[in-house]
């Protein structure tokens, strides 16, 4: 008779959820621990969404608020799907359409949100770091679901638990991140989060894309490589994750054409060969099909792409049940 | 050697004789183990739940489905209380028209066993679900009732009871654990 020990994760770590945590802004302030705990927790719910029955009441008379400055599908819709899934109400503030167009304050409308009864407030701001003004005033907690430029932890998150998921580990494997890095709040939160869980990351675009040599210089809480040569990232990886080229925040000049990007740097058949055999495919989308991926090679064996919004949902409930606990 | 503040209540020959007896009841109660599967409450009623599966089949000659059941999804206190961490569910067989044995280990206020009940229904529409415990130590908050009881233990409210089993714990025993300052 085999029992597994009580609380531990696949690595022997222990499991155990954070005490006092009430926001998840980025995954800077995550310990291995946590991190592990978010991803054991989410497994548990990956079984719930596989039931008949895919609801469990936990979160019953919990309202969860999204709060889109941004145009978003998948992570608004997989926050609704989760909190939903665990029993909450979901209310859906699309700032296009409220009171943010007659010029209310942000804090104002996460005030009035709060006297509504919000309980956990989901929010998207072009501005990096407005999540962290919100947490300050309110009493909700407050999820960061991306603020401009800088950090889109849960979505680094549910890349986590992908990756383990398919190929068993996170530790010692070579990631490659492809694309504008240096615009990508997707690669920002997922440098946090591999390099904590002992992944080695090489950041691969053009020089106009990729942050300044010194951010990847000794000394920092992380080692990375960076290169201009698609070729280059590609060897011996294990995981390609593609980002988006995000048209909407290019103002120019960062590379001659589109028509240049795509050969020098979209992910082929053919490029994909260079990567270790079985190498997991990823994009946060919404894709580009043609511009920085193939389309082929998104819907092919090796793409985990559409697991990776199944596992945000399962990611998003792990995250709303950790909150909800009395901070201790 | 006894250690302060803990009373030794059931060795490891008491527990194998109590779980010895429980297979029985069931078996007898049930005529026959058709149709039964045994559910353990996470953590200790899964090792419980695999214990009983293993004398019905010395004396039935016949191996009872065993699944394990987390509740911490169902719980009524998820928000007075931190976090806790979850533990898997997985039942091999559809309970649907099954008799589901309940195994927890201590049974005290009944809360967690309502939860379990909860938690099973949506899993399927069992035909009946009993419970067994090997610990009844009274208090009961809630009209729930155990159809099987490995033994009685009259307790009051501030004292703990701790059941320790081999697979978990590496030892075989039930103490009863008296708070600090409270000698009686």
């Amino acid at each position: 008779m085999t029992l597994q020990l009580i609380n531990r994760g696949p690595n022997g770590v222990h499991i155990q959820p954070r005490r006092g945590r009430r926001h998840v802004l980025d995954l800077d302030d995550f310990s291995v621990e946590e991190v592990e705990t978010v991803l054991e927790t989410a497994t548990r719910m990956k079984d719930v969404l596989q039931r008949p029955i895919k609801k469990v009441p936990t979160l019953r008379g919990k309202t969860l608020v999204t709060l889109f400055y941004e145009a978003s599908t998948r992570t608004r819709v997989g926050f609704e799907v989760a909190a939903k899934a665990l029993g909450a109400d979901t209310v859906s503030v699309a700032a296009a359409s409220s009171s943010v167009t007659k010029g209310e304050s942000l804090i104002d409308t996460i005030r009035t949100l709060q006297a509504l009864g919000a309980d956990f407030v989901v929010m998207r701001h072009h501005q990096a770091g407005a999540p962290y003004v919100v947490a300050e005033e309110v009493a909700s907690s407050v999820i960061n679901a991306g603020d401009g430029w800088h950090a889109h932890p849960t979505q680094a998150l549910l890349d986590l638990f992908t990756i383990r998921e398919r190929l068993g580990r996170i530790g010692g494997l070579r990631v490659a991140i492809i694309g504008d890095i240096l615009h990508s709040r997707v690669a920002r939160s997922n440098l946090w989060g591999l390099t904590l869980m002992g992944a080695d990351v090489v950041l691969c675009g053009p020089p106009t894309m990729l942050p300044a040599p010194s951010f990847c210089a000794a000394g920092l809480p992380w080692q990375l490589q960076r290169t201009y040569l698609l070729d280059e990232a590609l060897d011996g990886a294990d995981v390609v994750m593609v980002l988006r080229m995000q048209l909407e925040r290019q103002t120019g000049g960062l590379f001659p054409s589109l028509r240049e990007y795509v050969r020098t740097y979209a992910l082929t058949e053919e490029r994909l060969s260079k990567a270790k055999p079985g190498a997991l495919v990823m994009h946060p989308g919404p894709m580009n099909e043609g511009v920085e991926i193939d389309p082929k090679v998104a819907r092919g064996v090796q793409s985990a792409i559409e697991a990776q919004v199944t596992n945000g949902v399962a990611v998003r409930m792990a995250l709303l049940y950790l909150l909800s606990g009395l901070p201790a | 050697m006894p250690v302060l503040g803990q009373k030794k209540l059931l060795g490891a020959d008491d527990i194998r004789r109590a779980v010895a007896r429980l297979a029985h009841e069931v078996v007898e109660h049930n005529h026959g183990v058709d149709e039964l599967v045994l559910v353990g409450l996470q953590t200790r009623g899964v090792p419980l739940a695999r214990r009983l599966q293993e004398r019905i089949r010395e004396f039935e000659g016949a191996t009872v489905p065993v699944g394990e059941l987390d509740i911490g999804l169902y719980r009524d206190d998820v928000h007075q209380r931190a976090p806790r961490a979850l533990n898997p569910t997985s039942i091999p067989v559809d309970i649907s028209n099954r008799t589901v044995i309940l195994v927890d280990d201590v049974l005290y206020t009944g809360r967690t066993a309502r939860a379990a009940l909860d938690a099973l229904i949506d899993l399927g529409r069992p035909r009946a679900i009993q419970l067994v415990c090997l610990i009844d130590r009274g208090h009961r908050e809630l009209p729930i009732r155990p159809n099987y009881v490995g033994k009685n233990i009259p307790t009051s409210r501030h004292e703990k009871v701790a059941v320790r089993l081999e697979e978990v714990d590496d030892v075989d025993e039930v103490v009863l654990i008296q708070p600090p300052g409270d000698e009686s």
